[in-house]
């Protein structure tokens, strides 16, 4: 990495990744599992699971949205500043979502 | 890190000008692929602030979920599971044209490419299409939040003829009252969402007259890429309003 | 340049010196070639007239209140006109002024040129962005002139939704899309700070000032499209009822709250961040010392982003959030003052033994300092639960945030422009009238907010238009110190205006400072640099300055 030269490319730059081009097989198999989970989210919404039934949904939702966007976004295939940015998206996200619930969830101890 | 970068200009003039000869090449950027990346970067960060934007909306369902349940159950079941999962399909068929769009373009091939947009076109304007269907029928049911909203079919839910049973749990007026948060929050989050097809199809047929024109023919694809981005997170935050707001509870009698 | 010498200042031979034959200012001609630029530094001299404008309009509200308050009796004005006059205050001052103040104006100028690029990475959207200031901004011209907006700046529901018949609607939908404009200022410096670093620019040897403005920026990015949902919430439920923030339906106003300052408790780091980030560059360069613990500085600027998603709750700890959750935001909120501390501790350490010279930018950076340390302190006292309930909503939360952000920002944000007039127009500013001002500002700042301190701690409410006469005496110390302040506020624009024609030309680097920004021509080419600039030498090194010098000097002889 200690390149002594003017690196116009900026190829030594570690935020930097190779493009890759993505065949059509993948996205055919991303597709099809795709598909497969709507499915399955579908029928667990028909059988009585208490509790678990919201958790297998957005459990499922979670699988497909990171399948999409490690595939279809080619996350995967990126460096890791976008890799740290797609996380801080969803991590300030949350950040919004638990702070905000400790407030309503301890207003009324129990009742969540 | 290496804090002893020293340069040397003279080696690499040539191989700068080789770059710069690109017609879609902007004087800022030293590199094609410099340019490619900032690009890139940056509709991840417009996606960013996205997420948050639609986070709002998904943390007030949250609260009023947890509050009004049996609203939101009852709510819930007022939408339609075949029109719904038809439409997540839909959406990610277009998600997948969209993928092969992608490619398309950065293997070169125009006609694919042109073929493959207007596919992703035809099956964002066919979810719109379902989703109409859908706000139609919320209309004439009076089930559009607002001075017209009707709560009596959650007082006295109708009875299903086939089981002489009632097809819900009949709720207090009150809690009926409440499904009115539910289908504000439904069509403010679907609204927005279809918000973002319509503005995302627009862009579509412009990229698709751009390529028709063969701006994408020669290995210049951050265009169709960032687009597809775009799209494909407007697809992910349909894949958690699905069940959502479709499947809170499909088992009755639980 | 001797360590006894009282000034660094370093202008050319004004008998022979002359602006650069070619720059950026007279690059292309015509109103369109402006309207039209793709170019950062017209960007920013653009954006720096609009907030100039909506600056003074904001401060002209603020003078009007400031004289109803001058008697305990609502005299001047009808107290739904004073309802119009806070609000409008609020709404410029925050939306208009101080968000975009430093990133968008310096931050615009300089981020380039500080790294070594040519342009930011977008530069239409930069262009973009400035469109839509104008647009929010006319929004909210136009909710002024048609009547005016009494919800105060936070649109606080169920009143804006449902009590009052003023234009909430317009005002919303220009915070709305001055909304996007911050986010796109910030997208572009966020990929402009990664992507267009020139060679051997890394991340620390980068100028404070572009970590601070990158911190902000990541608030921007993250912060603002919360309040965009909120705000188009507040919009539909005032125009079609959705009942998701009306009790009455089922809705939780605490809910608007929550979302509201998500976004806005983070908007006062968007704003005081970059501020702190001129301030480094002040300090250190009037001080010829490098910034003590760069590390240090650089990463509470990253703190103090991070640690701003975590607070917000404390502005609504009166407001029937649980106890339990006050507690933890409380705690939390006291957590922001260590980032904030070793910002104020590192720069009294770059002043320790260094050659300290007072020119107006290294005055107001003092001001700064002294003001901030008031303000962050006072943020603590609100910080603690059982204190909050005695002093919020009070003048004392008034004077708190005056003091972070007038006594703060602004002086931040004149000092920066002080610092980089040269930079910007290639001319000086008159020297000992700046100086004057700068102090002027000091003094009638710390009249007008200081009594406010006490008022609020005797009780004395916000936002109303009369109070009882035993509070008239600080009033009016406080209107009066207010004239002072308009006066230091108005000097600078008369004397930066005339300097445009007459002020002595800058040459190159009249500080002496070790940035990139001053190795180039003032005012810069459209493209910054000639050659790419290739960077071999740690921030803020004035031994590689000096040694550069030297070298000239023998070329040249």
């Amino acid at each position: 990495m200690s390149s002594q030269h003017h690196d116009p490319a900026n190829v030594t730059n570690p935020e930097h990744a190779e493009h890759r081009i993505v065949q059509p097989g993948t996205y055919i198999a991303v597709y099809v599992t795709l598909l497969i989970f709507t499915g399955v989210t579908v029928a667990a919404a028909f059988i009585d699971l208490h509790i678990f039934n919201p958790i297998i949904a957005v459990a499922i939702a979670c699988i497909k949205a990171v399948i999409v966007i490690l595939f279809f976004m080619h996350v995967i295939f990126q460096t890791k500043l976008i890799k740290l940015t797609v996380a801080a998206g969803f991590f300030t996200f949350l950040i919004l979502i638990f702070m905000t619930l400790t407030d309503y969830m301890s207003r009324a101890w129990g009742l969540w | 890190m290496d804090n002893t970068i020293v340069a040397t200009h003279h080696d690499t003039h040539a191989e700068e000008h080789h770059h710069i000869s690109l017609p879609q090449h902007r004087h800022h950027f030293e590199t094609e692929e410099q340019q490619r990346e900032a690009g890139s970067f940056g509709m991840w960060l417009f996606l960013l602030t996205e997420i948050m934007f639609f986070g709002g909306l998904f943390f007030a369902y949250l609260l009023y979920r947890n509050w009004y349940n049996p609203a939101f159950v009852a709510g819930s079941n007022q939408l339609s599971i075949p029109l719904g999962t038809v439409n997540t399909a839909v959406l990610i068929t277009s998600g997948f044209f969209m993928a092969l769009g992608v490619w398309a373009a950065e293997v070169r091939k125009k006609g694919l490419l042109v073929l493959f947009l207007l596919l992703t076109i035809l099956t964002g304007l066919v979810f719109l299409g379902v989703k109409y269907v859908e706000y139609s029928e919320k209309f004439e049911k009076h089930h559009v939040p607002g001075a017209s909203f009707d709560i009596s079919e959650f007082v006295n839910p109708p009875v299903n003829p086939k089981t002489g049973k009632l097809t819900e749990e009949p709720l207090s007026p009150d809690m009926a009252q409440k499904t009115q948060i539910f289908f504000s929050l439904y069509f403010a989050m679907t609204g927005m969402h279809a918000l973002h097809m319509i503005i995302g199809i627009v862009l579509l047929c412009w990229l698709t007259w751009r390529a028709q024109r063969g701006d994408f023919s020669s290995g210049y694809v951050a265009p169709i890429e960032n687009f597809g981005l775009y799209w494909h997170f407007v697809d992910i935050v349909w894949i958690f309003l699905f069940p959502l707001l479709y499947l809170i509870n499909r088992h009755p009698g639980a | 340049m001797s360590a006894t010498s009282s000034t660094i200042v370093n202008l050319p031979d004004q008998r022979t010196a002359t602006l650069p034959k070619k720059n950026y200012i007279n690059a292309e001609d015509g109103l369109l070639s402006w309207l039209l630029t793709g170019d950062h530094k017209r960007i920013a001299m653009m954006y720096l007239f609009s907030i100039t404008i909506f600056f003074f309009l904001g401060g002209a509200f603020a003078g009007l209140i400031r004289l109803e308050l001058l008697t305990p009796q609502p005299d001047l004005v009808a107290s739904d006109t004073y309802n119009k006059l806070f609000s409008m205050h609020g709404i410029i001052m925050v939306f208009l002024f101080l968000v975009p103040s430093v990133p968008a104006t310096l931050g615009n100028f300089l981020i380039p040129i500080m790294i070594g690029a040519k342009d930011l990475a977008f530069p239409k959207i930069n262009l973009l962005s400035w469109y839509l200031y104008w647009i929010g901004g006319l929004f909210t011209l136009a909710a002024l002139v048609l009547g005016g907006v009494d919800t105060g700046w936070t649109f606080t529901t169920p009143l804006s939704t449902h009590y009052l018949n003023t234009h909430v609607v317009t005002a919303g939908l220009g915070v709305f899309i001055i909304g996007f404009s911050s986010i796109f200022t910030g997208l572009n410096f966020i990929v402009t700070i990664h992507r267009m670093r020139a060679p051997g620019m890394t991340w620390f040897r980068m100028p404070l000032f572009v970590w601070s403005n990158y911190a902000a920026s990541i608030l921007m990015v993250l912060g603002t499209p919360v309040l965009a949902i909120t705000l188009v919430l507040v919009v539909l439920e005032r125009t079609i009822h959705i009942g998701v923030f009306d009790p009455t339906l089922g809705g939780d106003p605490l809910l608007f709250q929550h979302l509201f300052w998500f976004y806005s408790h983070p908007a006062v780091y968007i704003m005081i961040l970059p501020g702190m980030g001129v301030i480094s560059e002040v300090i250190s360069t009037f001080s010829r010392k490098r910034v003590f613990g760069y590390t240090a500085v650089a990463f509470s600027s990253v703190a103090i982003a991070v640690f701003g998603f975590f607070v917000w709750e404390h502005h609504m700890f009166i407001m029937g959030v649980s106890n339990y959750s006050a507690l933890v935001f409380s705690l939390l909120t006291m957590l922001v003052a260590v980032p904030s501390a070793i910002k104020v501790f590192n720069w009294a350490f770059t002043l320790q033994k260094g050659s300290i010279t007072f020119e107006t930018p290294m005055l107001y950076a003092f001001a700064f300092i002294g003001l901030f340390t008031i303000g962050g302190l006072t943020g603590v006292f609100l910080a603690s639960l059982g204190m909050d309930i005695h002093l919020t909503e009070t003048y004392f939360i008034v004077a708190h945030f005056h003091y972070v952000m007038v006594g703060g920002m602004l002086m931040a944000f004149l000092g920066g422009v002080h610092f980089w007039w040269p930079k910007m127009t290639g001319r000086m500013y008159p020297e000992s009238i700046s100086k004057l001002s700068a102090v002027t500002s000091f003094i009638g700042f710390n009249l007008t907010f200081m009594p406010q301190f006490i008022l609020g701690y005797l009780g004395m409410p916000r936002r109303y238009h009369s109070y009882p006469a035993e509070y008239q005496v600080l009033n009016v110390l406080s209107t009066a110190g207010a004239t002072v302040l308009g006066i230091g506020f108005l000097m600078p624009l008369i004397y930066l205006a005339w300097s445009l024609k007459y002020g002595a030309i800058a040459g190159n680097n009249p500080w002496q400072a070790t940035g990139l920004e001053w190795q180039i021509q003032s005012p810069p080419l459209t493209e910054n640099f000639i050659e790419t600039p290739v960077i071999d030498y740690e921030a803020y090194d004035y031994e590689w300055l000096a040694h550069k010098t030297e070298q000239e000097v023998t070329t040249v002889g």
